[in-house]
């Protein structure tokens, strides 16, 4: 059972967001770079997958030079391979261009399952997977929070607003993960030792056949901070709970008009 | 411009809400708005359309339509779409509909825009205003000139009102639908339990309820409030509830008109998912507490003594 693992690398969740000289995109400068979290169930998901039925996982990512370290974090938590197409930084956010390019990747190779995170931490757009799947013309399942993997299906089970869907579908699929499908493992320093000697192998995104300066399918005009917050009203009610309790509920209905 | 196909959703014909909020939206850019709607034995609910703006309402009925499928569904968007010829489809940003307009978008070979809070007509180019960076920033983007403009809308930011719409009924036929994901099952919660990510009020309990027994507190003040029940991290992984009421970076991201924090620090990555929300109310023992500082109101105390007369002035009101 071979697992490609489609994986992006973001600032880490705990960085203050700072809006670069452009404009349009973050200021990069001290922030780290980490594997998306929810790339990390996916690669689990894939590790687990094949230390059960054997096959090899391929972590597949798309980003600049610094994502080799993200990449190297993959596969020293045993992943097989790692390919890394270079670029990024133009098409960010743009999932369509995103999706094209790794459907160029992966089109050739060998896979029974495509997992990707159900959505990258930052851009937090949830699309890559869903167009990916089409480009590749596999079903979906998004969202996943369980998996079984059978001889020529998978099962899987996510939540909707309200409730729960069971799903069924055919192999080869791709899926993407939520968090609550398992819990990732670190990388050991036998691993990480490991994982400085695999090789990584290297596409320029042009030679994929796709041009990151031809305009895409999402163009940023600007990005802000949101506007700072005036201070709230603050109640102390460590003495008189009660009359603290009848205060907030008279200004959430009178001022606030809340409730 | 040349016009706005909207998706609706239904469960067992009940329109969706956030529907709702979507077509009434693409009726306020001004132009001519239809809707498109697949499921089974949904010919009222889909009557019912022409009450909230639709001119056309295109209708798959079909058996086969009656779960959700990601093929089925965007097979009949995408003939909805044909017929239409639509300059922009707006989606609901539910589960349904974060999952669908990506799909839908492959298919007809475009990009698409999710989780829209902001939308700015400029000629026939919408500017979609959206949070990034779990709320820390905002960017607003476009499509690039590539049309249809597909776009989801994030739950409860847009207003649902009436408006009457020429309400035309249009069975689309002739669909091949081939399904390979499928839906087997759909469990309901039990109760008809509310969702955070579709709720209007939201209260929230973190590390400081202490166990899990005492989300029935939490429930009591969001039962006086008509809210949903939601959680911090922390309780979520402490096994004191369901991941499904998990608000944050790796949970969901809400914007009720009312957001009760109860318990709750307000780390950078709860913050992500709920700090575009209306009115946010904290409730912590920690003056210094970081959720204070995004609170419009709080009080400095303990949830256990101040949530118990909380609900009764409620009920009182
Ligand atoms: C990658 C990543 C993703 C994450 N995603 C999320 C996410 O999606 N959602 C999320 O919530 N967190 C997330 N976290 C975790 C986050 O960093 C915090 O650890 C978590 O939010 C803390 O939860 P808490 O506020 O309930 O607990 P704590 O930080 O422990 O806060 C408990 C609070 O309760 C107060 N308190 C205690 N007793 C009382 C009392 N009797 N009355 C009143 N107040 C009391 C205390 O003063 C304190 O402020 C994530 C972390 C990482 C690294």
């Amino acid at each position: 059972m071979n697992c490609i693992v489609c994986m992006t690398s973001v600032p880490d969740t705990a960085s203050v967001i700072k809006v670069g000289g452009d404009g349009k995109g973050i200021d990069g400068s001290g922030i780290k770079w980490i594997v998306s979290p929810y790339d990390e169930y996916a690669l689990e998901e894939a590790l687990q997958i094949t230390e059960a039925k054997g096959g090899e996982v391929t972590v597949v990512t798309y980003g600049p030079d610094r994502a080799e370290a993200a990449l190297r974090d993959c596969l020293a938590r045993g992943a097989h391979q790692a390919v890394h197409i270079l670029g990024g930084e133009a098409t960010l956010g743009d999932s369509f261009t995103i999706a094209k390019v790794l459907a160029a990747a992966i089109k050739d190779r060998e896979y029974d399952i495509v997992l990707c995170g159900f959505k990258g931490v930052g851009t937090d757009c949830g699309q890559v997977g869903q167009m990916l799947a089409g480009l590749l013309d596999l079903p979906h399942v998004v969202n996943v929070l369980e998996l079984e993997v059978g001889d020529g299906s998978l099962t899987a089970g996510r939540d909707v607003e309200g409730g729960k869907e069971k799903l069924e579908s055919p192999l080869p699929s791709l899926v993407t993960c939520q968090k609550g499908l398992n819990e990732p493992r670190y990388a050991a320093l036998k691993g990480i030792m490991a994982a400085k000697k695999k090789p990584v192998e290297k596409i320029e995104v042009a030679s994929l056949g796709v041009d990151e300066g031809a305009g895409g399918f999402y163009k940023v005009e600007k990005l802000e901070l949101p506007p700072a917050k005036a201070a709230g009203t603050i109640i102390q009610g460590e003495d008189d709970a009660a009359a603290a309790a009848a205060e907030l509920v008279k200004l959430l209905r009178e001022e606030a008009k809340a409730i | 411009m040349a016009g706005i196909l909207v998706f609706v959703e239904q469960r067992k014909s009940e329109i969706r809400n956030a529907s709702l909020q979507a077509l009434s939206e693409a009726k306020r850019q001004g132009g001519a708005v239809s809707a498109v709607l697949p499921g089974s034995g949904i010919g009222e609910a889909a009557a019912g359309l022409g009450a909230w703006g639709a001119d056309k309402i295109y209708v798959a009925d079909d058996p086969n339509l009656d779960l959700y499928s990601s093929d089925g569904y965007a097979e009949v968007v995408v003939k909805a779409v044909e017929q239409a010829q639509p300059s922009a489809i707006f989606f609901a940003g539910t589960a349904m509909g974060r999952d669908l307009a990506p799909t839908v978008a492959a298919r007809l070979g475009v990009g698409a825009i999710p989780d829209a809070v902001g939308l700015e007509l400029d000629g026939e180019t919408f500017s979609v205003r959206r949070p990034v960076y779990s709320g820390k920033a905002t960017t607003t983007a476009d499509t690039a000139g590539n049309t249809p403009q597909i776009i989801s809308l994030r739950p409860n930011v847009f207003a649902a009102e009436e408006s009457a719409g020429a309400g035309e009924v249009v069975a689309l036929d002739g669909l091949s639908l081939s399904i390979r994901a499928v839906v087997k099952e759909l469990l309901e919660a039990e109760g008809g339990e509310l969702d955070v990510a579709e709720a209007d009020v939201i209260v929230a309990g973190g590390r400081g309820i202490k166990g899990p027994e005492n989300f029935a507190l939490i429930k009591s003040l969001a039962d006086a409030l008509g809210g949903a029940v939601g959680a911090s991290r922390a309780a979520v992984d402490a096994g004191w509830i369901e991941h499904s009421h998990q608000v944050g970076q790796t949970g969901k991201v809400v914007s009720p008109s009312l957001y009760v924090a109860a318990g709750i620090s307000g780390a950078i990555q709860h913050l992500a998912g709920m700090s575009s929300s209306k009115v946010i109310v904290a409730i912590n023992k920690d003056p210094d507490a970081p959720i204070f500082k995004i609170a419009d109101y709080g009080i400095v105390g303990d949830l256990f003594d101040v949530i118990p007369p909380m609900v009764d002035a409620i009920k009182a009101l």
